[in-house]
């Protein structure tokens, strides 16, 4: 498999006062150009920690990431971060919070062209009416859509999404992950998502990453999930792959999650493979 | 019924305040401070400079209005200095460790000194501008006093900027200049005018020292002269009329100062 995203034996130790504390340790991870890759794990495992080392925010303790070819060096717009809190800044409108990062990606284009852009992510995320409005007027659904247009606006290479769902309410979000598809799906965007919800990680995802729990968290076990695209939510929920997966998930979180991958292999059944295989 | 009760809170009960302080007023005069001027005297005696509010009759004989505005002119200069020094310096304490450690110590010493403390130092310092030197060691007082509040409260407000702003900056990769103004300077706006506003109030309280010790003319001028001169009635009315201003100043800065808070 040709990688797009590498992370390779990435750790990352705070130094406390009772000494270091290694949060991730050794985490190994492949994505191929357009994949969409869940990270799940139990709160606190360090999920966030890898993924906000590859957005940048975070310093690598040891080890590296390799972005299409290039060492990633701190943040920049060539990754499209989408937050938990949508995080837009509560004085500019849904336009110029999506404009600021458009700006900034693309300085060489005209204004109008810019505009342009912003209007169109803007749209397609259902905001077509309420870009002019500030964030306080908007609900939380829709100021989450407007993070996912921020994202998407700066055409990045890489989409990474910090539990992007986590505070919706299930309506809501099932809404955001059509609209979270579709713009994936037109641009073909390598996607990294933490999420603790397990069916919508099977849901959105080619293959779930399991993580073991912290302190020194890794790559516990990876699922591949089969079903073709685009994906039908009620056709999913009656296919008994679908629960058998979800079986697996719940299995591994529940009852391996804090055993080594290595016991983990050896101990349970082949179906789902290990990092390191 | 609660238009009545409406009334009586916002109209009759500030009005009982009044006029318990009238009476306190008048007892005092009556009785233990003979040389207190009561109501009246006050009313008679500052008639000419109240009907005439905007008179010229010479430097220290102006309409009680005419130095009213004479102080306000000196003090927002002295607080424009204030902001123009005081607010970046607040940025500079809120974003950096280093500087707070720095500063820290001076400003915690040098902000109880009071304004009487400073003005001789002012006219020393300004001691070679000439003629301009009394207004000049009044800016600097004005200044120097009042823009702690301002340098205080940016800083903090600098300090307790959500990391989830500061964030989007990193991840947008925004240079220093636009993360300034696109993210800190906005942020911070509802910190800088608390700031702002506190320290309008002592430029305000500052001024009647300062035009006291240099005699220049204004309200604060104007009372000194009429203590000196024993025209005890019009101390009083330039009292009124401080506090007046001060609490419209107040008034003024709350109502810019919940703009920025709602936004």
């Amino acid at each position: 498999m040709s990688s797009y995203l590498e992370i390779s034996r990435v750790t990352k130790t705070y130094t406390t006062p009772k000494g270091p504390a290694v949060i991730v340790k050794d985490f190994d991870l492949k994505i191929a150009k357009g994949e969409f890759v869940s990270l799940i794990g139990h709160s606190g495992c360090g999920k966030s920690t890898v993924l906000s080392m590859v957005a940048g925010l975070n310093d690598i303790t040891d080890g590296g990431i390799v972005l299409a070819g290039k060492e990633l060096d701190g943040p920049g717009p060539d990754r499209g971060v989408v937050f938990q809190s949508p995080c837009l800044l509560p004085w500019l409108t849904a336009f110029e919070n999506v404009m600021l990062g458009v700006d900034q990606a693309f300085w060489t284009a005209d204004k109008s062209e810019r505009a342009a852009i912003v209007e169109y992510y803007l749209t397609v995320v259902g905001l077509g009416d309420s870009m002019h409005k500030r964030p306080h007027e908007l609900s939380q659904g829709m100021r989450q859509r407007v993070g996912i247009a921020r994202a998407f606006a700066l055409s990045p290479k890489m989409l990474l999404l910090d539990e992007p769902f986590g505070m919706l309410d299930s309506l809501t979000r099932v809404e955001l992950h059509g609209v979270l598809l579709e713009l994936w799906r037109r641009n073909q965007i390598t996607a990294l998502m933490v999420t603790h919800d397990v069916d919508e990680a099977i849901f959105l995802s080619d293959r779930v990453v399991c993580m073991t729990d912290g302190p020194a968290a890794e790559v516990g076990a990876i699922l591949h999930i089969p079903f073709e695209r685009p994906r039908d939510r009620k056709a999913l929920m009656e296919d008994p792959e679908y629960y058998r997966l979800r079986e697996q998930l719940i299995d591994f979180l529940e009852h391996r999650a804090h055993e080594r991958p290595s016991q983990a292999a050896r101990a349970h059944q082949p179906a789902l493979a290990t990092a390191t295989a | 019924m609660i238009f009545s009760k409406l009334k009586l809170d916002s109209l009759l009960l500030p009005l009982i305040g009044v006029v318990a302080f009238v009476a306190l007023w008048f007892g005092l005069s009556a009785t233990v401070s003979p040389d207190l001027p009561d109501p009246t005297a006050t009313w008679v005696s500052s008639k000419p400079v109240v009907v005439e509010p905007f008179a010229y009759r010479g430097e220290m004989d102006q309409g009680i209005l005419r130095f009213t505005w004479l102080s306000l002119v000196l003090v927002a200069k002295g607080y424009a200095i204030a902001l123009i020094v005081g607010t970046p310096l607040g940025f500079i304490l809120g974003l950096s460790k280093v500087a707070t450690k720095i500063c820290d110590p001076m400003i915690q010493v040098l902000r109880p000194v009071s304004p009487l403390a400073w003005l001789p130092l002012g006219m020393i310092l300004f001691m070679k501008t000439g003629k301009g030197v009394s207004e000049m060691a009044a800016l600097f007082t004005i200044a120097i006093c009042s823009m702690w509040p301002t340098v205080l409260n940016t800083a903090v407000g600098v300090r307790s900027i959500p990391q989830d702003y500061l964030n989007v900056a990193k991840v947008l990769k925004l240079s220093r200049t636009k993360t300034l103004f696109k993210v800190l300077v906005p942020a911070t706006l509802p910190y800088m005018f608390t700031g702002f506003r506190l320290s309008l109030g002592i430029a305000w309280l500052v001024i009647v020292a300062a035009e006291m010790l240099t005699g220049r003319p204004g309200v604060g001028g104007f009372l000194w002269q009429q203590y000196n001169s024993l025209v005890y009635e019009q101390i009083i009315l330039c009292i009124l009329t401080i506090g007046l201003v001060g609490f419209v100043l107040d008034r003024l800065m709350s109502l810019v100062e919940a703009r920025f808070k709602t936004a």
